[in-house]
């Protein structure tokens, strides 16, 4: 990560209503070649919302998106938002590519893997053949399923959970984007599993040194995964920080009080009580007066349900929407 | 003192549809499985997709019919019962699964669906029921007026708070959780957690908590049962089990956990390789050797007892391997 070069991706205020609710209140982000920022929240916190509005894949007859969306791409900066799908289509899977958490309802289920990675390859990089057929058993190959050959007349049903989610990220990165979005990529596979794609998504990132959106909501995947973490509260970020610098020290009360809930931080020995937020999760329609975290908060005061925190920077590279940071 | 619930060689079989002229195949669950638990304590199953913790909680309850074995609840042989007769046991041995939104009937009041048990088994007058759901629910953490609620209108937690309110308002002897908080938020989590754990030691509740998380596990469960492809692999006290882990496949299962203390990145040891093999066809002797890195031929040929006691491992090298 050079803090030279130019983000592959800059998002600056990034808006998003659907009808009169608003699900994203200006969402600043950016990521740097080779680097990996996890968006970590809980449900209803807009990470999802936000990747998919970067992607433009919201329906723009019910979701509105505002601010901008800047992809460093082959031919130089590029606004997404606003572009017209035809234009959005060459931009994604060739310059930006996405990966999900559920690999069986992204696959097609009624095409073989190999003819669903050559579709990108065919339309953005105008493979044919041979070459094609060979670049397909690359692609899968580097993602690390063995036997490429026989595998890619496979069926998505006949692939296990974590096969799957390898040809996913075989099929996301065949046109080598320059950023790869992955949401919540390993939250429906067992841990033995996790590891093994983290590892690979680790691997493959660093040979390429490609840029990594993360959205994910368990601290302990950032912690695998992260250079830089931005944790999401109601459509906003509340803090954004190098992640060992966020373990060390979290400096919102909301990243403090999540961290604290993990039964890890509870310490060894059974029957310890584990630290609770007190509350639920943000009704988006109906958001509290001032900062939205505040009617679950630990450390509130009077001005705490007056006005919205600004996004104060704290340190190079840190930044705190929390009227209180300083005494954190 | 007897056990509440004692489990000897439990074996449950799906037989999946024949292909045409070829023998019918079997879907083996769980293999050769024993535990006890006593009152009042809590033990944790933890296993990956397909490891059979699901299917044994449900051979436990009753509701999936056991293949071989026997199972004892309060010293009396259940898995052989008529569905009549279990009546009164069902009483007393209790469920939570994992999604609340599921489990609850969405046109029934939570009132009525915490005290559906209580009428269904004639306990009490109507006015004695409403009452006892009522105290139930301020128990969970809900005011007692909910009961007029539907659970559309409650959110995740809530329901799970329902969940918990209906199971534990029979006064059960034993609840079987069954990843009870994995589909919840952690800030959730933690309260319900925390929640389960107060209501277990102020009822004496023998709790089977079936869990992925192993923190989680760690954190709440007294004993632990690892299983792998239907069968035991280690089980033993949880704080010992995790401390010197004697089965490979335990050591490997808690460093595939992501960590945040000491951030490990890159080249993580012990990452295992590939995964599970088809319960279809589970390899021979023992299970986990076609994924282990101490395997040997020898481990081809026997499926290991669980040996070792109080804590003990199904592995034939765990007395020569440093794990």
């Amino acid at each position: 990560m050079s803090a030279t070069a130019a983000p592959v991706l800059d998002v600056r205020g990034l808006t998003l209503d659907f009808g009169d609710v608003r699900v994203l209140h200006g969402v600043d982000l950016h990521v740097y070649p080779g680097e990996t920022l996890a968006v970590v929240g809980e449900s209803g916190s807009g990470k999802s919302a936000a990747s998919l509005a970067i992607m433009g894949l919201h329906d723009p007859r019910t979701a509105r998106t505002g601010g901008a969306v800047v992809m460093e791409g082959a031919a130089g900066p590029q606004e997404l938002l606003g572009l017209s799908p035809r234009a959005l289509r060459a931009v994604r899977g060739r310059e930006i590519a996405m990966i999900f958490q559920e690999p069986m309802t992204s696959l097609n289920p009624v095409q073989r893997v190999g003819t669903q990675i050559a579709e990108g390859l065919r339309l953005h990089r105008g493979l044919a053949g041979t070459a094609l057929e060979g670049q397909v058993r690359e692609s899968l190959r580097e993602v690390g399923i063995p036997d490429p050959e026989r595998r890619a007349r496979a069926f998505p049903h006949e692939l296990s959970g974590g096969m799957r989610q390898r040809v996913l990220i075989a099929l996301a990165l065949a046109c080598n984007p320059r950023l790869l979005i992955a949401d919540e990529p390993t939250t429906a596979l067992d841990v033995t599993v996790q590891a093994q794609i983290l590892d690979l998504l680790r691997r493959i990132q660093q040979a390429r040194g490609m840029g990594l959106l993360f959205i994910t909501h368990s601290m302990g995947v950032v912690a695998e995964i992260a250079d830089r973490v931005a944790v999401m509260y109601g459509g906003r970020i509340v803090e954004t920080a190098p992640a060992a610098q966020l373990f060390a020290h979290p400096r919102h009360p909301y990243t403090r009080a999540l961290l604290g809930s993990l039964p890890e931080a509870a310490g060894d020995g059974p029957r310890r009580r584990l630290r609770t937020i007190p509350g639920s999760v943000i009704d988006l329609r109906n958001p509290p007066p001032g900062c939205a975290f505040q009617p679950r908060c630990d450390m509130p005061v009077a001005l705490c349900a007056q006005m919205m925190p600004q996004l104060d920077p704290v340190a190079p590279a840190r930044a705190s929407r929390c009227h209180r940071w300083t005494e954190l | 003192m007897s056990a509440l619930l004692e489990v000897d060689g439990l074996g449950v079989e799906f037989g999946l549809a024949a292909p045409p002229f070829r023998p019918q195949p079997r879907l083996h669950a769980v293999t050769d499985v024993s535990l006890t638990l006593d009152r009042g304590e809590i033990m944790g199953v933890v296993g990956e997709s397909g490891s059979g913790k699901t299917t044994l909680g449900r051979a436990i309850l009753r509701l999936q019919p056991p293949t071989s074995g026997t199972i004892r609840f309060d010293g009396e042989r259940i898995d052989d019962l008529p569905n009549r007769r279990m009546g009164p046991v069902r009483r007393r041995m209790q469920a939570v699964f994992q999604d609340p939104t599921a489990s609850l009937n969405p046109t029934m009041r939570v009132g009525e669906a915490v005290g559906e048990g209580l009428a269904v088994h004639r306990i009490g007058t109507h006015a004695e029921r409403a009452e006892r759901v009522g105290a139930m629910l301020e128990r969970v953490g809900l005011p007692a007026a909910w009961a007029d609620r539907y659970p559309r209108q409650l959110s995740g937690g809530q329901r799970q708070r329902v969940g918990i309110a209906r199971a534990l308002v029979m006064q059960p002897e034993l609840l079987v959780a069954d990843e009870a908080v994995s589909a919840l938020d952690v800030s959730v989590q933690a309260s319900i957690v925390n929640l389960l754990a107060d209501l277990q030691a102020e009822m004496a509740l023998a709790l089977l908590f079936i869990a992925h998380d192993l923190d989680l596990v760690r954190h709440l469960c007294d004993r632990v049962l690892v299983l792998y492809l239907g069968r035991i692999m280690e089980c033993g006290p949880t704080a010992e089990v995790f401390a010197h882990p004697r089965h490979p496949y335990t050591r490997a299962l808690m460093l595939a956990v992501p960590r945040i203390a000491a951030v490990s990145r890159a080249g993580k040891p012990g990452l295992l390789p590939g995964e599970p093999p088809s319960p279809l066809d589970p390899p021979s002797g023992c299970v986990f050797r076609t994924r282990c890195p101490y395997a040997i031929d020898d481990c081809a040929k026997v499926v290991p007892p669980l040996e070792g006691g109080r804590h003990g491992a199904a592995c034939i090298r765990q007395h020569e391997i440093q794990l």
